[in-house]
């Protein structure tokens, strides 16, 4: 791959004494959507928690290896982590909307990564619910509590402030595990249309969900990288025998 | 079998409320019916006058207006140790699990010393450096005696904030202090008032710890160098006395100490529940 957006090298992680992430070598490339799928336990949700350091804080982490991002060092540094984390944002498996209304909600991103003007910061929210189909359903009620939403419409509330700080990377947790199969489509629909855009990384489960949207595939199993390449060769020609097996269903 | 055990335990939880309750109402009536004849405006509104403890004229403005200087300084001085430590525990020092529990372990140790013993030290410290008994020196004792208490009230309630939501906020790119204040302190708002609360109550409501480092006086105090009297110590110097009407004004402090209190709550409730509205229910 010549330009590839994450770059990870021999990346080894323990947490206390569990062995979680064994030698992971991978080449995410920019502007597409790269899906790892694998049993659960097997580190998914780890290595994506690695890449913006919310790995910092675990109690008993230790990494070795490098992870770079446009070729700059996200992993070994002691300086930047509020750079890193605005600039791979994360989706959780289910919504954690913050405990201020939903205006709010996304101006805070506006807010933290420095925009402070009152007068700016609604045009640019309006915006951003708009980028997660979510202006439509809100515009009356901009001022209600995040929590008066339903889940679905709290998960895009949640992509549309992950935005709001403007990530190059969206770091995505199982996003529609928690959610009613139309809010699920409208998130891998969201995720479609914003792959031009942002390099996106998803966890999933939904094998089904996988084959829809992924640009390329990462199979994970017990802490290790089986297979990555593109979808299309993934799904028609898997070369590895355990991917073979758990896309047949063999082991879940 | 499986009918007895229900019917056995259903019978100790109505116990246990019924005693609880009753207990309660028990304290209330017997301060209301023995102090109530004697609450009056004049009580409230007067210093005392000579003789007031042999049942002459005066009142307990003294007391009062001590008490609510002395529970008020020492609640916010709380407060602002408390607050910081609490959110340090469950946000910068989270990931060091053991020093957090060890910590932790040290402040229920602190909630259970008695005040008379921090009281007992404070005044160690205030012979060493001549100090007189004064506002200042009751308000850092009770202060600092209702620390732990605090910590490891708000600490409780950070602990139930799902870690999802702290790691979405992080992910944002938020420091830990704006995490801290934006969102923790947002998300458990009532929390932090019921600590502030159980704070001052314990600070109003304490005798032990004031009685060597604020004094006793008959003047309202004008400056924190001035000892001061507070309500507890009122009813403790009254409720000794050989003179029934004197001891019928003791528990006519006792009831308005415990008025203060439920305006305190009522209001403070009231309040939080405004902040309450945002309050993400996981």
């Amino acid at each position: 791959m010549n330009n590839p957006k994450i770059k990870i090298q021999g990346l080894d992680l323990h947490i206390h004494k569990q062995h979680i992430l064994k030698g992971i070598n991978l080449e995410i490339p920019a502007n597409k959507i790269t899906v790892i799928i694998g049993p659960s336990g097997c580190g998914k949700t780890t290595l994506l928690k690695t890449i913006n350091r919310l790995t910092d804080e675990y109690s008993g982490v230790k990494h070795s290896g490098s992870i770079t991002i446009d070729g700059i060092e996200v992993l070994n540094t002691r300086n930047g982590l509020t750079e890193i984390r605005q600039k791979a944002g994360l989706l959780s498996q289910r919504p954690y909307p913050l405990p201020m209304s939903i205006f709010n909600n996304v101006a805070y991103g506006l807010k933290i990564s420095g925009r402070k003007r009152k007068s700016a910061l609604r045009p640019r929210v309006e915006h951003l619910l708009r980028m997660a189909s979510l202006w439509e359903e809100v515009k009356d009620r901009l001022n209600d509590p995040a929590a008066s939403l339903s889940i679905g419409q709290q998960q895009r509330l949640c992509l549309a402030r992950g935005l709001a700080v403007n990530p190059d990377i969206i770091l995505a947790d199982e996003p529609t595990s928690a959610l009613d199969p139309l809010s699920s489509q409208a998130i891998e629909q969201k995720f479609q249309e914003l792959s031009g855009q942002y390099t996106i990384v998803m966890v999933t489960h939904i094998l089904r969900q996988a084959r829809r949207i992924a640009d390329y595939v990462i199979f994970m199993y017990l802490g290790e990288v089986i297979e990555f390449g593109s979808a299309e060769e993934f799904f028609s020609n898997p070369k590895h025998e355990k991917t073979k097996a758990y896309l047949s269903g063999v082991f879940n | 079998m499986k009918r007895v055990e229900e019917i056995f335990f259903r019978t100790l939880m109505y116990g246990a409320v019924l005693v609880i309750t009753g207990l309660l109402f028990l304290i209330i009536y017997s301060i209301i019916s023995k102090g109530a004849s004697s609450l009056s405006w004049e009580m409230v509104s007067q210093t005392p006058r000579g003789g007031y403890y042999f049942g002459k004229e005066g009142g307990i403005l003294n007391a009062i207006i001590g008490s609510l200087y002395l529970s008020a300084g020492a609640t916010a001085l709380a407060f602002f140790i408390s607050l910081p430590v609490a959110l340090g525990m469950n946000i910068y020092l989270a990931k060091y699990r053991r020093m957090v529990n060890g910590l932790r372990f040290i402040l229920d140790l602190l909630w259970g010393v008695p005040s008379i013993v921090y009281g007992a030290f404070a005044f160690s410290i205030m012979i060493m450096v001549g100090a007189r008994a004064s506002l200042m020196a009751g308000i850092i004792t009770v202060g600092v005696f209702i620390v732990p208490i605090m910590i490891r009230a708000m600490d409780e309630v950070f602990k139930t904030v799902p870690r999802g939501l702290t790691e979405s906020a992080l992910s944002l790119g938020a420091t830990f202090t704006e995490t801290s204040f934006g969102v923790l302190v947002r998300q458990c708002a009532p929390g932090v008032v019921t600590a502030l609360l159980l704070g001052f109550g314990r600070g109003i409501g304490d005798a032990a710890a004031v009685l060597f480092t604020t004094g006793y006086t008959d003047y309202i105090p004008g400056s924190l160098s001035q000892p001061a009297a507070t309500l507890p110590l009122a009813i403790f110097f009254q409720l000794g006395s050989p003179i029934e009407e004197v001891r019928e004004r003791a528990f006519a402090a006792a009831l308005l100490l415990t008025l203060i209190i439920l305006l305190i709550s009522v209001i403070t409730r009231i309040l939080s529940n405004r902040f309450n509205k945002n309050r993400i229910n996981f």
